[in-house]
């Protein structure tokens, strides 16, 4: 395959024709949550438009809305001119917008031809699957494509996530998609594979297509992308044709804003290290991870999405293992094989799903409470009530938690309620140290600073706090220092000190400045 | 979700009752309290076994091979009693308690630590325990008159007023009580039928628990076979063929969530009783084995539609949080 002419920067395209779609004045809200406000876009043919934002920027709420999934409260809706609706994604199908996912959607057990066809497949005069047809032109798709070593009688599954994208344009191909949303395609891709991808984008552009790429790489954004637009919070806030703009000008508009929330004065009286870790491996998630949290310390983790701060935070929590490293307590060495070991030893770690890892709905405020704590509140495994009672007691009023009775179902309470449960309960397991994993994600900002004035307290009181966020003015807010991570790695840790926003995005997307 | 269930165990306690009230129109004698203490006793078999699936259940398994493991465990204790009349009752249920165990071991070994789906382990142990039984007899049956009296009349021994069988399942129906409401591991397998995710994160170990509601659904297999033999005085490689449906049954009936981690004791033991109501008493007063089919199975299906009615409250509360994040 010849890959020269597609090397380097992108040449100019011709000037733009008419926008093949445009999205204008969209605004979407969720309970609590004000998720787009009055957002444009427009997407020309022949063009890719790169949409930027940090995590929580509204991005994936575009996407649905573009693919008919949510709709939005108010705004506009136009494809080739024509002002339109898209009340549901076979809408969207119909008017050939298509969207390749992060992991694609797609159906393992079914082969390549068929997820190709699948809803519209070629049929005989008997009204049956033509099964010879859909083979051949399901060849000849992905020979158009250059994908032409894809068999099209082989399942899915057998084949790789770069191979599956592929499988998944292709399907777009058939189904004369004029519209490709790329919803960060190289996420899980290596760099041979990202290569084919671009081949692939730049075969869409050829034929004409309008592709929407949402990356939070730069390096792919300016190798790719024609034209940007940057979200932040919900909003628009800038857009262009990206050989005119520079990337810490792009930086600058993602992370640029107004302080919308106080955060908790603190004099933090940090003392000696508490948790250190050093060396610390996993054979296909982080690398050689080695840091010092101290005691009064809160320790923030900033880096994008699948930069591996989770997978860490997990293996110091006994939930995975690791290769290679050592961690240790308070001057002892440690070697977690369960999360009750990590738990025993005083480590906590408070999941980013709070539906999935953190809250049990169905069970009663306090028995999730004493959950972790079951040892403590039992002798000879059986349970003393009055004592589970008494310390669910103590934690749910020390977090303020609104709920007419500790016996009422989880499920019953608000989504920052909920939170206070989870947080009470790790806080009941009496921990030196608590990692909180995205600790204020898709809650209200009043339960936000709640929690935010709940870590300030914890770290008062002598303990040792690790946050895992990706929202730059809670890391900026709250942590004594930071640690940034990239692709598995420590890139960098800093003292938050005249610490800047755009430094930590410029270190976790790894530009030089 | 307490009040909940609480409501719908009242509805099932009210079923029975009212199924009470018709058959005593068309059979006066049926609400007699002894008649009652009858039906209990007909049905503490049924309710013991129950129980027992119903930890397993909790926590999203299921257990194919009960009845498998009783026909097995029956023909062992049979067996022995048959060639050593002389070993006390006592002793043989601790053998049948026993072997009852090391079967439900087997499945939960294979669960916990191959990780293979409930379902599938027991459909195969459901075959080779039963297949094990004729390899133990040889094909043979253990009739009656093999048996020692003293197998056979210890259940029916009076005991204040009710035959031992029926205090055996009034002690298991408390000690499961207390196990589940009352000690860890009760909890555990609730937390990690509701949410296994974040029982893990807990540290609560899913697949030890996991093989801890094996041995106990296996003990409660083997109890149950020492019990079915004694009462119907015969073991073969036939005996309770089929029967793990009527248990499941009995734990759907009661309110038991097959996607595991809602269900209640009482629950179960009213599941029991309502199928036990349903197979003794309406043969009595002439209707059809076809009707009783029919009754039966539609209260699994108005069970089912109950307890999904419940979870789906539940479920959309989960999603439009889950949108708003």
């Amino acid at each position: 395959m010849d890959t020269t002419a597609h090397h380097g920067k992108v040449e100019a395209r011709p000037p733009a024709s008419a926008p093949r779609l445009t999205l204008s004045g969209i605004s979407k809200s969720f309970p609590g949550v004000r998720a787009l406000y009055n957002v444009s876009l427009a997407l020309y043919p022949g063009q890719v438009t790169a949409l930027i934002g940090e995590n929580g920027a509204g991005k994936s709420t575009l996407v649905k809305i573009m693919t008919g999934i949510y709709q939005p409260d108010s705004g506009e809706i136009g494809i080739d001119g024509q002002a339109t609706t898209l009340p549901s994604a076979h809408a969207a199908f119909g008017h050939g917008i298509t969207a390749i996912h992060q992991e694609t959607v797609l159906f393992d057990d079914l082969s390549v031809a068929e997820n190709i066809f699948l809803g519209h497949a070629p049929r005989t005069r008997f009204g049956t699957i033509d099964w010879r047809t859909m083979r051949r032109q399901a060849r000849e798709v992905l020979e158009t494509m250059r994908a032409g070593h894809i068999d099209a009688d082989a399942r899915l599954k057998d084949l790789g996530i770069a191979n599956k994208h592929l499988v998944a344009v292709a399907r777009a191909m058939s189904i004369d998609a004029r519209i490709v949303i790329m919803d960060e395609p190289t996420a899980a891709l290596s760099m041979k594979e990202i290569e084919e991808l671009f081949l692939l984008v730049e075969f869409l552009k050829s034929e004409g297509k309008a592709v929407l790429f949402i990356s939070h790489k730069f390096d792919e954004i300016y190798r790719i992308a024609d034209r940007y637009t940057v979200f932040r919070d919900g909003e628009m806030v800038g857009e262009g044709l990206l050989k005119d703009t520079g990337q810490n000008e792009i930086v600058r508009m993602m992370v640029g804003r107004n302080v919308d929330h106080i955060f908790p004065q603190r004099e933090p009286k940090i003392g000696a290290p508490v948790l250190s870790v050093s060396g610390l491996s996993h054979p296909t998630e982080f690398d050689d991870i080695g840091f010092e949290l101290r005691k009064g310390e809160i320790l923030g983790f900033y880096g994008l999405v699948g930069a591996g701060r989770s997978e860490v935070m997990q293996a110091i929590a006994g939930i995975t293992r690791t290769s290679r490293g050592a961690i240790s307590l308070d001057g002892q060495s440690i070697a977690p094989k369960s999360a009750a070991d990590s738990i025993e030893a005083g480590i906590v770690y408070v999941p980013e799903e709070r539906g999935k890892q953190g809250v049990v709905i169905g069970l009663p405020i306090f028995q999730n409470v004493s959950l972790p704590s079951l040892s403590r509140t039992s002798k000879s495994g059986v349970l003393r009530l009055a004592e589970e009672f008494s310390l669910a007691r103590s934690y749910t009023e020390r977090l303020d938690l609104r709920a007419s009775s500790l016996s009422q179902d989880v499920g019953t309470l608000s989504g920052g309620n909920q939170q206070k449960v989870v947080i009470a309960k790790w806080l009941a397991t009496a921990p030196k140290v608590i990692i909180l994993d995205e600790p204020t994600k898709g809650i209200d900002i009043g339960s936000k600073a709640a929690v935010h004035g709940f870590m300030a307290e914890l770290v008062a009181q002598g303990l040792s706090v690790i946050m895992v966020s990706s929202e730059l003015p809670e890391i900026l807010g709250m942590s004594d220092r930071v640690v940034v991570m990239r692709e598995g790695r420590i890139a960098a840790t800093y003292d938050n000190k005249g610490l800047d926003a755009e430094t930590l995005v410029r270190t976790a997307a790894g530009i030089v400045a | 979700m307490k009040g909940f269930l609480k409501y719908r165990e009242i509805w099932l306690l009210a079923g029975i009752v009212v199924l009470i009230g018709l058959i005593s129109t068309r059979f006066p004698g049926f609400a007699d309290p002894a008649n009652l203490r009858q039906v209990f006793n007909d049905t503490s078999i049924l309710m013991i076994l129950a129980l027992g699936q119903m930890v397993v259940i909790l926590t999203r398994s299921i257990d194919l091979s009960m009845a498998s493991n009783l026909c097995f465990t029956g023909m062992v204790v049979a067996m022995l009693n048959a060639a050593h009349p002389a070993i006390p009752i006592p002793v043989l249920i601790v053998i049948a308690l026993a072997v009852g165990l090391v079967l439900g071991a087997i499945n939960g070994f294979l669960v916990w630590r191959l990780n293979i789906p409930s379902i599938v382990v027991t459909l195969g142990t459901l075959t080779i325990y039963r297949g094990a039984t004729f390899v133990v007899s040889g094909g043979a049956w253990v009739n009656a008159d093999q048996m020692s009296p003293a197998f056979i009349n210890f259940q029916r021994t009076a005991f204040l007023g009710l035959p031992v069988l029926s205090w055996i399942a009034i002690i298991v129906i408390a000690l499961f009580f207390l196990v589940m409401t009352r000690t860890a591991i009760g909890r555990s397998i609730y937390a990690i039928g509701v949410n296994p995710t974040a029982s893990v994160y807990a540290g609560i170990d899913v697949g030890r628990t996991r093989f801890i509601v094996f041995c106990i659904s296996g003990m409660i297999g083997g109890l149950a076979g020492y019990l079915w033999i004694s009462r119907y005085v015969i073991a073969s490689v036939e005996v309770a063929n089929g029967y793990e449906l009527n248990i499941i049954a009995a734990c759907v009936i009661g309110g038991i969530s097959i996607a595991g981690g809602i269900g209640s004791v009482g629950g179960a033991v009213l599941g029991a009783l309502f199928l036990g109501i349903i197979s003794n008493a309406l043969p009595v007063i002439n209707i059809s084995p076809f009707w009783q089919m029919a009754i039966s199975g539609s209260a699994i299906i108005l069970a089912v539609v109950l307890n999904a009615r419940g979870e789906r409250r539940q479920g959309r509360i989960i999603l439009r949080k889950a949108e708003a994040a």
